[in-house]
């Protein structure tokens, strides 16, 4: 055991490293994903059962009402409502998984091991930096199952290689900012059970939006709320990248509105973290 | 820098903290010498856990100076942490993961070099028995286990100042010995510790010095023998023979009463040798047999009721 010498402590304090903590918390966050499983599959089962569901029972209907706002010029039907509603599934997957993060930063907060964090020498931000890490890459792979289960019913996007590549890139910063949103919800939710709920919002956003039918087709007070709201132009990027629409000025919108929550959440969850236990 | 090598592991002057309307402590003042245990005992409430967390750099201070390692918690917190350690009431271990992922964890939150962190890890799942137990997820472990993983854990990063709150607390008879042998392994080691704990005997076991907290406020101090001595209620208890001895002995020993035994008197004393040395003379000169003769010092409950107590009473009286 290393004995304190009697001239007293080492006086230099060593400067925090929040790369290496956050990689070492990150570590711990993934370990915990892979011991709790459970979790993970349900996150990516629910817009999987979305995609089906709309996809196989309304997906019919739905489909032919959608007249020429079909992608691609598609006559209606299932198929070309494969191609409208994937987009809106995709953003679905992503809160879903985001719901996840509230949920596990909400348990992590009632053990006792952040108090632990709280009082050692570490860079603070790095309990939060890792889960949003843990997060970002459960959602890359929850976006990767749910995104090849769309084509495997149907869904034909026109994109090449630098669409892709985009939309990857996009659907990552979405990502980024529902994570650190989630992560300020986990830990303003006094149980497991406010953490679950809290996140709803953006799981029926898609639905308050062009997501599943075109905004067009709303009353007008739903349909003004329908275009202003972040998902809408969030959906319309992804859906313009994906199968040839035109994208237009929803990209940098869905953009600002990416930085904004994502800075937001950011500095909510930095300030909830250093409130005082 | 002379006044280094004495300068206290912990001090505390005035010490004040409020939740709102409640004043949880008033004016605690503590000193902690380096390598020694400190005990703070206190009913719950008393104040003990909020103690913890201001010292640990987890709440803050409405008023008064702490310093921890040499440095003030409120303008160093970050210094204060590289030199602490701490175990909680309740099991700061993430219980997913592994006993060894566990102490891994905190090898590399400490960043300790990879063949430095193998050692580390493997010495201590060894210290505390859980070298077995080394590669199942801790919700599997049972709480002297989960106790002892946790301050594994705190020890990975070789801290000057260990705060235990209620380290044994829901503990069986069994754990909690080997938690004080552990323990008492630290201090041997030159570790200072700062225990809070509402078992007396805990405090008597562990602590060189032992503070009474009551009300946010502390009502007594000093080691586990002079709390007891202060304290009225020791005695020498002296047992006789038949009545006629105990006769005798009355008539020698003006503070002498009888008790419930019919054969045994009960004699005020503070239990030092030279006051039985006293006792033992009178009953000596006058030739009266003694068949028994036994010490009662009071035991830290004693302690505890009298001081706090007391205290209410002159609260009382003086409103």
């Amino acid at each position: 055991m290393n004995t304190p010498a009697l001239a007293g402590p080492v006086p230099v304090v060593r400067r925090p490293h929040p790369v290496r903590d956050s990689t070492t918390m990150l570590r711990r966050n993934l370990k915990r994903m892979l011991r709790y499983p459970s979790m993970t599959l349900m996150l990516v089962g629910m817009p999987v059962v979305f995609l089906l569901l709309f996809v196989y029972v309304f997906g019919g209907t739905l489909g032919n009402g959608l007249g020429g706002s079909a992608p691609d010029g598609a006559t209606g039907g299932r198929a070309a409502y494969v191609n409208y509603v994937t987009p809106a599934i995709i953003l679905m997957t992503i809160a879903a998984t985001v719901q996840g993060t509230a949920i596990s930063v909400a348990m992590d907060l009632t053990e006792g091991i952040i108090t632990r964090f709280r009082t050692m020498h570490i860079a603070r931000v790095s309990v939060l930096t890792g889960h949003v890490l843990g997060s970002v890459i459960q959602t890359v792979l929850s976006l990767a199952v749910v995104i090849g289960v769309a084509l495997l019913v149907g869904f034909r996007p026109t994109a090449g290689a630098v669409e892709w590549l985009a939309t990857a890139g996009f659907l990552v910063a979405v990502t980024v900012a529902l994570v650190w949103l989630a992560v300020a919800l986990g830990q303003i939710s006094e149980s497991v059970e406010t953490a679950s709920n809290l996140p709803m919002p953006l799981i029926l956003l898609p639905f308050l939006g062009s997501g599943f039918v075109p905004t067009d087709s709303m009353p007008a007070g739903l349909r003004w709320f329908a275009e202003y709201q972040p998902f809408t132009p969030i959906i319309e990027t992804v859906r313009g990248l994906l199968t040839d629409e035109p994208v237009g000025n929803n990209a940098w919108i869905a953009l600002g509105w990416c930085a904004v929550i994502a800075i937001g959440g950011y500095l909510w969850s930095r300030r909830l973290f250093n409130r005082e236990a | 820098m002379t006044s280094t090598s004495v300068r206290p592991a912990i001090a505390v002057t005035g010490l004040r903290k409020a939740f709102g309307d409640q004043v949880v402590l008033d004016g605690l003042d503590l000193t902690v010498p380096r390598g020694t245990v400190f005990s703070l005992l206190g009913a719950n409430g008393a104040g003990k856990t909020t103690t913890v967390k201001i010292l640990s750099t987890l709440l803050g201070a409405d008023a008064g100076d702490v310093r921890v390692a040499g440095h003030d918690v409120a303008r160093e917190p970050d210094a204060v942490r590289a030199a602490i350690g701490v175990t909680g009431q309740f099991s700061a271990v993430d219980k997913l993961l592994t006993g060894e992922e566990n102490l891994r964890l905190m090898a590399d939150l400490h960043h300790l070099a990879r063949s430095e962190r193998g050692e580390r890890v493997a010495g201590l799942l060894r210290q505390f028995e859980l070298t077995e137990a080394a590669d199942r997820p801790a919700a599997t472990y049972s709480g002297g286990m989960v106790r002892r993983l946790d301050l594994a854990m705190t020890l990975v990063g070789n801290p000057q100042v260990i705060f235990l709150d209620e380290p044994t607390t829901g503990l069986d008879p069994r754990s909690r010995r080997t938690m004080w042998e552990i323990i008492r392994q630290l201090v041997a080691d030159g570790v200072t510790i700062f225990l809070t704990t509402q078992y007396l005997a805990e405090a008597d076991e562990l602590a060189d010095r032992i503070a009474v907290l009551d009300r946010g406020r502390v009502v007594a101090e000093g080691t586990a023998e002079e709390l007891k001595r202060r304290i009225p209620g020791g005695h020498v208890r002296l047992r006789f023979a038949d009545e006629h001895e105990l006769d005798a002995a009355l008539r020698v020993l003006d503070q002498a009463a009888r008790t419930s035994d019919t054969l045994a008197l009960r004699v005020p004393s503070d239990g030092s040798l030279r006051a039985l040395k006293t006792l033992i003379g009178q009953l000596d000169d006058r030739a009266v047999e003694v068949e028994e003769l036994s010490v009662h010092t009071p035991d830290l409950d004693d302690v505890f009721l009298a001081v706090t107590g007391h205290r209410r009473d002159e609260e009382r009286t003086s409103r």
